[in-house]
């Protein structure tokens, strides 16, 4: 590529012109932080007081919230009472150290819990191998199948020298990442076909999935969250009982599915038209022109906002919490009904907000370097 | 003729089951037979689990009385009225935060967003970090951790005063309000007549813009009309402006108006959890307007504001409003949440009544429906508002 000042110099060597001297060379380095500052910060009045206003603003927030969460911190307490933290005028971070694996794992029997801390992190080595392009082979999802096996091997146990833990007592992070990724691994199925009808010549069809869509989109995850809770046992015929943590699965499972229809259908939209009447015209069924042609490229085109929906999915695991289970927010809220630790309940907050976070940012950044990476064939 | 007498074949067995449109007929049989079955199932197995557990079916519910308080209301309520009475509460309740929600994190958003493109590096920064610390964080927690706060704070006596008879305490905000007066009719008149006036002005205005090509500023002069004509009313009644200021008496405050500590975490947490999302919006907006328009408009000799208020936000609009759409949609629906911290929203009411009832069918779908009517009527209002600022092509 050329640049510019290459422009100059060769239409100035073309002119047989004598270049500028370089007297007129930048401003001295020491001066440039104030330069930017003067160009960036200072430009003009209203500029300039909108700086100072955000200036006060930092003055006014960021000392205090340093002297409060570092300097005058209770990082540790000896006695495992909150007697230091009472006395002292910061965070009480010590509370971490007390309750830490309450709000990680929930009432998780307390020396089992290297059982769910090990699945945990096998599925966020899985998810961060799945995230690299380079990986992205048959392998994997034997990997996967394998991963699967044991990390349920390591909740459930039940054999091979594990004790049995039911599932009503899972708690905390895993639970959170489980419902996650299970409610968006099993309503993608559900999507596809959604979203197929939906987009269907067949009226009836394309009536019920557009009612269903639209049903679900209409109301709110806590509601449908309730029914999944109350009237899933009602549904299924006497005797037959259906595990809590099913039952939140099976609701956030139907409601993921009616959002990522709408971004599977998206992905089927951007294809064009000619591609289907190829396959028409090379004579493949409707499932195989969809199986072989139409979704191969459409989804390669939904994996971002799948990803988007994937971090909304992993947020809104939190609302289980109203239905009774023990996720990372509801473990966090019960580390802090202990009435010794709970004036510092601004503290255990900002730890689990800390952990959502870092997963929903990180996934949000990746989502967005997905975009990029995947629009390498079609860009020029 | 041969191909025509081909066409003309009898309809055979074979060429039947092989027409497309059979086919389609088939397939769409079969799945509504499905569906049929399938909703059937449920609710036979329903009907037999109800009956088997004593519980009652249908609505009749409804009249009977509810037996339980409700913390706020808009209208009068007491224990001793009926669920439907209750529940119309619930509704009135969750219509009231999603109103004030959306009107404030919209104008949240719109500054945030128009921070986060501010040629100036630290608001631009500051915006940002608002927007990726509250977009990331999920919002029940901010709720419990807004509810925390307020309901942290010192009680009604040492309650922080704002100055100007606002007090916030543990037991929610209180603000002083004009007490009513029967005088007061000829300016609530004065008021509404100020407000039509502001819609012909702005109609003739533009008008004679369009005849004449002279401006008229309808927006300077509607708003002043707005201000000094109640105001003239006042003077005019020569009624005394009489404001009911929160006053400690005992343990709590007497007089004023004030915000439950339930509503006013819940609408601080619908509105910084919403608002960061409509930044991304307007900001995305904005930015796809081609900066050759504002080029465009400047050389023309616009003034910066009116290039931003006349060439830059019509178009952006166009982009902006319908995923602020559906953002509006996610306020409205994430106010259910307030089921999580004791706001008397319609989920939480409806939530009372299930359990008191055991009526879990007709409650839950009771919820659905009145939420899927004010999202519909919702989304109706903002598609008709699109369909006005959308582009006018051939």
């Amino acid at each position: 590529m050329i640049k510019p000042e290459d422009d100059i110099h060769n239409a100035l060597a073309a002119a047989d012109v004598e270049e500028p001297s370089q007297a007129v060379a930048p401003a001295n380095s020491v001066w440039k932080p104030l330069s930017w500052a003067k160009s960036n910060l200072f430009d003009s009045v209203p500029n300039a007081l909108l700086t100072l206003l955000a200036l006060l603003l930092l003055w006014e927030t960021v000392p205090p919230l340093l002297s409060w969460g570092l300097f005058n911190a209770t990082w540790s307490v000896a006695d495992g009472t909150a007697a230091a933290c009472r006395d002292g005028t910061g965070a009480c971070w010590a509370l971490m150290g007390e309750k830490n694996r309450l709000m990680l794992f929930g009432v998780y029997p307390y020396d089992q819990h290297w059982r769910p801390l090990l699945a945990t992190a096998i599925v966020i080595a899985m998810l961060a191998t799945s995230a690299l392009r380079r990986f992205w082979l048959p392998a994997l999802g034997y990997a996967w199948l394998g991963a699967v096996v044991v990390v349920a091997w390591l909740m459930w146990g039940g054999f091979l020298g594990l004790t049995y833990v039911e599932t009503a007592q899972w708690g905390g992070l895993p639970l959170t990442l489980g419902l996650a990724l299970l409610g968006i691994v099993l309503a993608f199925p559900l999507s596809i076909v959604l979203a197929l009808g939906r987009r269907s010549n067949l009226p009836a069809i394309k009536a019920i999935c557009t009612g269903y869509i639209e049903l679900v989109r209409g109301v709110p995850l806590v509601s449908v969250l309730f029914m999944a809770s109350v009237m899933f046992p009602l549904f299924l015929p006497e005797g037959v009982t259906i595990d809590k943590l099913l039952r939140a699965l099976a609701g956030m499972t139907l409601f993921t599915a009616a959002y990522l229809a709408e971004a599977v259908r998206g992905g089927l939209q951007a294809i064009p038209r000619g591609q289907e009447e190829a396959a028409d015209a090379l004579g493949l069924s409707y499932w195989r022109k969809m199986r072989l042609i139409v979704l191969p490229q459409a989804l390669r085109l939904v994996i971002p906002p799948i990803v988007n929906q994937f971090i909304s999915c992993f947020k809104d695991t939190s609302l289980v919490t109203i239905v009774g289970l023990y996720d990372l927010l509801a473990a966090t809220k019960a580390a802090l009904a202990d009435p010794e630790w709970r004036p510092f309940f601004v503290e255990g907050y900002v730890a689990a907000a800390l952990v959502y976070w870092c997963f929903c940012f990180f996934m949000s950044r990746y989502s967005q370097w997905l975009e990029r990476e995947l629009a390498t064939g079609t860009r020029r | 003729m041969l191909s025509g007498r081909q066409v003309k074949q009898p309809a055979t067995l074979r060429a039947l089951v092989y027409s497309a449109r059979f086919r389609g007929i088939v397939y769409q049989v079969a799945v509504v037979v499905g569906v049929l079955a399938l909703g059937w199932y449920l609710v036979h197995n329903t009907l037999a689990n109800l009956a088997a557990r004593g519980i009652a079916t249908g609505f009749g519910f409804m009249g009977q009385e509810a037996g339980f308080d409700i913390g706020e209301g808009l209208i009068a309520y007491s224990a001793a009225d009926t669920y439907l009475r209750a529940l119309v509460v619930g509704v009135l309740n969750t219509l009231k935060v999603a109103v004030l929600g959306i009107a404030l994190a919209s104008l949240l958003g719109l500054v945030v967003g128009i921070a986060r493109l501010s040629r100036n590096w630290l608001v631009a920064r500051l915006a940002t970090f608002y927007v990726e610390t509250v977009r990331n964080v999920p919002l029940l927690l901010q709720l419990f951790v807004w509810y925390g706060i307020v309901t942290a704070l010192p009680g009604p006596r040492q309650a922080l005063d704002l100055g100007l008879g606002v007090f916030i305490s543990n037991r929610g905000l209180k603000v002083p309000v004009p007490e009513w007066h029967d005088s007061y009719w000829p300016v609530l008149v004065l008021l509404a007549a100020a407000f039509i006036g502001l819609f012909v002005l702005r109609r003739w205005a533009i008008n004679r813009l369009y005849r004449t090509g002279r401006p008229f500023p309808w927006l300077s002069v509607g708003l002043a009309g707005l201000v000094v004509l109640p105001w003239l009313g006042l003077v005019l009644v020569g009624a005394p402006l009489v404001w009911s200021i929160p006053e400690l008496k005992g343990f709590n405050f007497q007089g004023g108006a004030d915000l439950s500590p339930e509503f006013a975490a819940l609408l601080a947490g619908l509105t910084v959890y919403t608002a960061s999302f409509i930044a991304e919006i307007v900001r995305s907006g904005i930015l796809a307007v081609p900066h050759g328009q504002t080029e465009a408009a400047l050389s023309l000799g616009l003034s910066r504001a009116k290039t931003l208020r006349l060439v830059v936000l019509p178009q952006a609009l166009r982009v902006i409003v319908p995923p602020l759409t559906s953002q509006y949609l996610n306020l409205l629906k994430n106010s259910s949440l307030a089921v999580a911290i004791g706001y008397p929203d319609l989920v939480s009411v409806a939530n009372t009544a299930i359990n008191q009832t055991g009526q879990a069918v007709e409650g839950v779908a009771l919820t659905m429906a009145v939420f899927l009517v004010i999202s519909l009527a919702l989304s109706l209002l903002m598609n008709w508002y699109n369909a006005k600022v959308a582009l006018v092509s051939r």
